[in-house]
């Protein structure tokens, strides 16, 4: 392939540029190795963060650098995207943390801590006021 | 050894380890064993694809994936609260 564009930008670009780039994806990549690897789905739910935080930021920052020289002013619409995924992204872990720990509950499954799990209630014969335990901390 | 090439080979490094990442995601999407594991794997490949494609941009030096990347992360953000809320609910759309 032609690196005839590429070699237009000058080192004080390309290197920062190139740094970042590698930096960015390498991250990404060791996120969804450790998404794919790791054991129960509460350890996997902590692996793709790392490619949405200094993954994405890392690209889009050397993406940032090359499309400033490239445009000769400061072009910084990629920052919208970096500040979509800052937001959205504990929107979906929580999202996504709250229905696995639900379905976890409503199945009984043993990938939960034992003070998680909802406890049965009381038999009938039992004081009503201790017919539900106080559930434990989320 | 110029700069050009050492930015190309950063870009290309970039683009493999990005598919790579991607194909790490759809082998959770495709094993996970229960449902909110294939959510995360699908959240994770729906974020390789946006960064595959800002990297091919900066590659290619055109503004035009900019939008293309943008829209799949939006995409990806509705996508995947609607599979959560789908997961706790039984439905979507109460």
């Amino acid at each position: 392939m032609s690196t005839t564009y590429l070699e237009t930008f000058p080192w004080w670009i390309a290197l920062p540029a190139a740094f970042f780039m590698v930096v960015g994806s390498t991250l990404a990549l060791l996120g969804t190795i450790g998404l794919w690897q790791l054991k129960s789905f509460y350890d996997r739910l902590h692996a793709p963060t790392l490619v949405s935080s200094w993954g994405a930021a890392a690209i889009l920052i050397g993406s940032v650098l090359l499309f400033s020289w490239g445009g000769s002013r400061l072009v910084i619409h990629e920052l919208v995207i970096g500040v979509f995924l800052l937001v959205t992204t504990p929107i979906t872990l929580m999202m996504v943390g709250r229905a696995a720990l639900y379905r976890d509950r409503v199945a009984g499954s043993r990938e939960l801590p034992e003070h998680l799990h909802l406890h049965e209630p009381a038999p009938p014969e039992a004081a009503p006021a201790a017919a539900l335990p106080e559930r434990k901390a989320d | 050894m110029t700069t050009g090439l050492i930015l190309w080979l950063a870009l290309t490094w970039a683009q493999i380890a990005l598919a790579l990442a991607a194909c790490f995601s759809c082998l959770r999407l495709f094993k996970g064993p229960r449902a909110q594991d294939r959510v995360i794997g699908l959240d994770t490949l729906y974020f390789c694809a946006m960064l595959m494609l800002v990297v091919t941009g900066a590659r290619l030096g055109t503004p035009f994936f900019y939008e293309a990347s943008m829209v799949v992360g939006v995409v990806g953000f509705v996508a995947t609260v609607t599979a959560a809320k789908f997961l706790i609910r039984g439905e979507v759309i109460e």
